[in-house]
């Protein structure tokens, strides 16, 4: 072999080396940037919560003082507890353990259950409605905004604890799992924000 | 030597090339391959062009005369409304998508797109949006006619009382084609972030790669702001929320923010390509390399960056606090200068160039001289003082259309003329690109030069009849602007007969350096059977440097060509 065949060689097998290792990352980098762009979306409307809740001289709805806060804040601790439950899930598939991941997984869709379960009986008890001004309106728009999110995430963690029931599908990589995962943490961070505007600032 | 490369298999390669007339069927299907993505962009949002357009002869016959005769006011405002709607959602984002789904992957050396289901999904939504805007025609109470920008409270009347209203269908139509642009957003950053070639290096990289990533930037921290604006909306229209509606306590100018947060952002989306295409353009026909590349290049994140805080300047008559004006139009006026660096850039190169005039290279230079104008009369209307007298009159449109049909549509055509070859394999007829370009450039003039006068004098925009003063320039206006609709006539006809029977076109017919041009065309399906290794930044004309160190398409392509570096590196080792 030549030099230059060589040469050759060499670089043909850095390209498929770099090849490969960027598929594999594509997909992370893409949902990641996704996710950044999907968190303006929060980001405007609480700038717009901001600047509503500034600006408007009678702020809660004839008959309404305040929010209640201990319950959404049980329900604040459920979510924020399951962001490492699904760590642990996620920590255990990293190390093939599938049935420890399986466990964690269900632990994590159960908190956010709960937490959805806490928020309907919060909504169900509350004394205005979406109609009742800029408050009632935007307390439903950003919190059932948020919940949204919360059922994507459990969606997508039963579509990652289905897969895990079919051997193999782990064996190359899970970026599924790490996107799920990812994209509770987000819900999660999101939420201590809502938290922070809606319940604590009032 | 054994062969480990990452050749196309055999059976891939012997695929009908995409684009080829005999395998039109392969543009109606769910195709991945960002060529066939590309062409369909290209060619279903041309047809939204045609549709805008007829709605533009309309508005130009209403206008043609001082009384509202041809059509009544309900008519006209649904008219222009729908009119604004497709030719920015439907025809310029995504034409601009089309060519850059077409051309990145190609410029930077890749097979294809990052994702390319989720590209294909994502064109696919265009016609969605387009037969949801279409069918706004059908509802009882017509289209919208709050205009583009859908301002509340205008958007927020509801006459018919029915849930499915014009309004409603406009709303969800926009925010199906902001999904798409999100999501293609998504994949160009990805495309362009990772996957270009081994050796293009950021400053290796095109300028229209560059341009392309600036404005997808745009859309990801932009288009989520309208989003959200937009959902607000459709909650006040549809189950009586407050947020935007004065009459229950809502604010009407948080609306304003949100929308022209994006929407200001958003011209610089569609700005950015067109600017990246007159700066491909421009050397490969003056045969200079680009001048000032880097600072071209690196001008267009600088623009995406500077951009996101001037949205201002379209409220200063919105009850806006001075010092916001002031502080907005400070920002208004820096913008200004990365485009007129670019400006500068673009004519340095074409100095004591080899000038060859031809079709693509005349709409760039006549594109550029627009958009020389539109930027000037932009600073007018970026400075407070003027824009309180011109806001919302047709000084304005005159303004935005010398931006999105002088510079930006121009770009476009530019940009298919000169891609022309490399997208069928075969050439067009240049008498007859020429005439398009003399139509569309003194169409362009007539139509929208004396938009300004009639601004300057007080002509309110949106309106079906007017004051007789305000005749003499709109009869102008109409008969310029019926003349941009015959320029299309030679356009279709060239494209049409060209690529079923144009001369055939060669790899490389304009001699021109990039790696869109080391492929045969129209390329194969995975455009390089070995990934091409840069070695040198682009435009290197006259310089006699390669671009790439072996030829990536050894089957198809001579090696001959003063891009390659290695000539021949072995036998082929079959
Ligand atoms: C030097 C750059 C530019 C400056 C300083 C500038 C400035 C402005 C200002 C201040 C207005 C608001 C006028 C008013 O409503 O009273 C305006 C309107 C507009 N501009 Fe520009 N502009 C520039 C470039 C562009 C570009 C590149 C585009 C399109 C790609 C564009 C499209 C528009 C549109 C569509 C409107 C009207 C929006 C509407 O009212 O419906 N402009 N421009
Ligand atoms: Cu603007």
């Amino acid at each position: 072999m030549t030099t230059e065949q060589a040469i050759a060689q060499d670089i043909e097998a850095k390209v498929r080396h770099t090849q490969e290792r960027e598929a594999a990352g594509n997909s992370k980098f893409g949902f990641i940037v996704f996710l950044l762009s999907e968190s303006v979306i929060f980001l405007s409307f609480f700038t717009g919560y901001i600047i509503y809740k500034t600006q408007t001289p009678n702020w809660y709805p004839p008959g309404v003082t305040g929010l209640e806060i201990r319950d959404p804040a049980i329900n604040t601790v459920v979510l924020v507890s399951s962001s490492f439950v699904i760590y642990i899930a996620e920590r255990f598939l990293h190390d093939k353990k599938l049935w420890g991941f399986r466990l964690f997984l269900i632990a994590t869709m159960a908190m956010g259950g709960y937490f959805l379960y806490g928020q309907a009986v919060e909504w169900s008890s509350l004394p205005f409605t979406y109609q009742s001004g800029l408050f009632g309106g935007l307390f439903y728009l950003l919190t059932g905004f948020h919940g949204l999110h919360v059922f994507s995430g459990i969606v997508l963690q039963a579509v990652m604890l289905g897969r895990s029931l079919f051997p193999g599908n782990y064996d190359n990589g899970y970026f599924g799992v790490e996107a799920t995962s990812l994209f509770w943490h987000f819900v999660d961070v999101i939420w201590i924000i809502l938290f922070g505007l809606l319940y604590l600032w009032q | 030597m054994t062969d480990i490369s990452l050749k196309v298999p055999e059976a891939v390669r012997a695929q009908p090339y995409p684009g080829a007339p005999d395998n039109w069927k392969r543009f109606f299907t769910f195709s991945t391959d960002h060529k066939v993505i590309g062409i369909q962009y290209i060619v279903t949002s041309f047809f939204f062009f045609l549709v805008g357009g007829a709605f533009a002869m309309v508005i130009r016959g209403e206008l043609i005369t001082p009384d509202a005769d041809l059509i009544d006011r309900t008519a006209y405002n649904a008219l222009f409304t729908m009119h604004g709607t497709i030719m920015l959602f439907l025809w310029t984002f995504p034409v601009l998508v089309g060519l850059g789904n077409y051309l990145v992957p190609l410029m930077i050396g890749a097979r294809d797109m990052a994702f390319p289901r989720l590209n294909a999904v994502s064109f696919w939504m265009i016609p969605v949006a387009g037969v949801l805007l279409m069918a706004s025609f059908l509802v009882p109470g017509g289209p919208s006619q709050s205009g583009w920008w859908a301002y509340p409270p205008v958007s927020l009347q509801n006459p018919t009382g029915n849930l499915i209203n014009g309004q409603v269908l406009w709303i969800l139509a926009v925010a199906i084609s902001g999904v798409s642009s999100i999501m293609g957003a998504v994949n160009f950053v990805t495309t362009i972030f990772r996957m270009r070639s081994p050796g293009m290096t950021w400053f290796r990289t095109p300028a229209f790669v560059w341009a392309v990533l600036a404005a997808q930037l745009i859309q990801l921290y932009g288009l989520p702001a309208l989003t959200g604006g937009a959902i607000m909306l459709l909650l006040d229209l549809t189950i009586g929320t407050s947020f935007f509606a004065p009459d229950r306590g809502g604010n009407p100018i948080l609306y304003q923010h949100f929308f022209w947060f994006y929407s200001h952002p958003a011209v610089y989306v569609m700005v950015l390509p067109a600017f990246g295409t007159f700066s491909e353009v421009l050397p490969v026909h003056a045969r200079k390399p680009l001048f000032g590349y880097r600072v071209i290049a690196a001008s267009s994140i600088l623009i995406t960056i500077i951009s996101g805080a001037v949205w201002v300047h379209h409220m200063y008559a919105s009850a806006t606090p001075p010092w916001m004006r002031m502080f907005f139009m400070v920002t208004t006026m820096l913008v200004a200068v990365p485009s007129g660096i670019k400006v500068f850039g673009w004519v340095a190169t074409v100095w004591g160039g080899k000038i060859r005039f031809t079709t693509p290279m005349l709409f760039a230079l006549g594109g550029i001289s627009n958009w020389l104008f539109a930027g000037i009369t932009g600073i007018f209307l970026g400075s407070v003082p003027i824009d309180l007298h011109v806001h919302n009159t047709y000084f304005v449109v005159g303004h935005f259309h010398y931006v999105l049909y002088g510079a930006i549509a121009m770009a476009i055509f530019a940009a298919i003329y000169h891609w022309f070859p490399k997208i069928t394999g075969r050439r067009y007829y240049e008498g007859l690109g020429q005439l398009h370009f003399a139509l569309a450039y003194i169409g362009t003039q007539l139509t929208f030069l004396p938009m300004h006068p009639l601004g300057l004098m007080g002509m309110p925009r949106r309106v079906a009849s007017y004051d007789l003063e305000f005749a003499y320039w709109n009869v102008i206006a109409s008969l310029g602007g019926f003349l941009l609709g015959v320029s299309t006539v030679p356009f279709i006809l060239n494209m049409v007969s060209s690529w079923i029977l144009g001369e055939k076109a060669g790899d490389n017919p304009w001699r021109a350096y990039g790696l869109e041009w080391l492929t045969t065309s129209p390329p194969s399906v995975e455009n390089f059977e070995e990934i091409p290794v840069v070695i040198s930044p682009p435009y290197g004309y006259g310089q006699d440097r390669p671009l790439v160190a072996s030829n990536p398409n050894p089957k198809t392509i001579a090696d001959s060509g003063f891009l390659i570096e290695q000539k021949t590196l072995s036998p082929e080792p079959e």
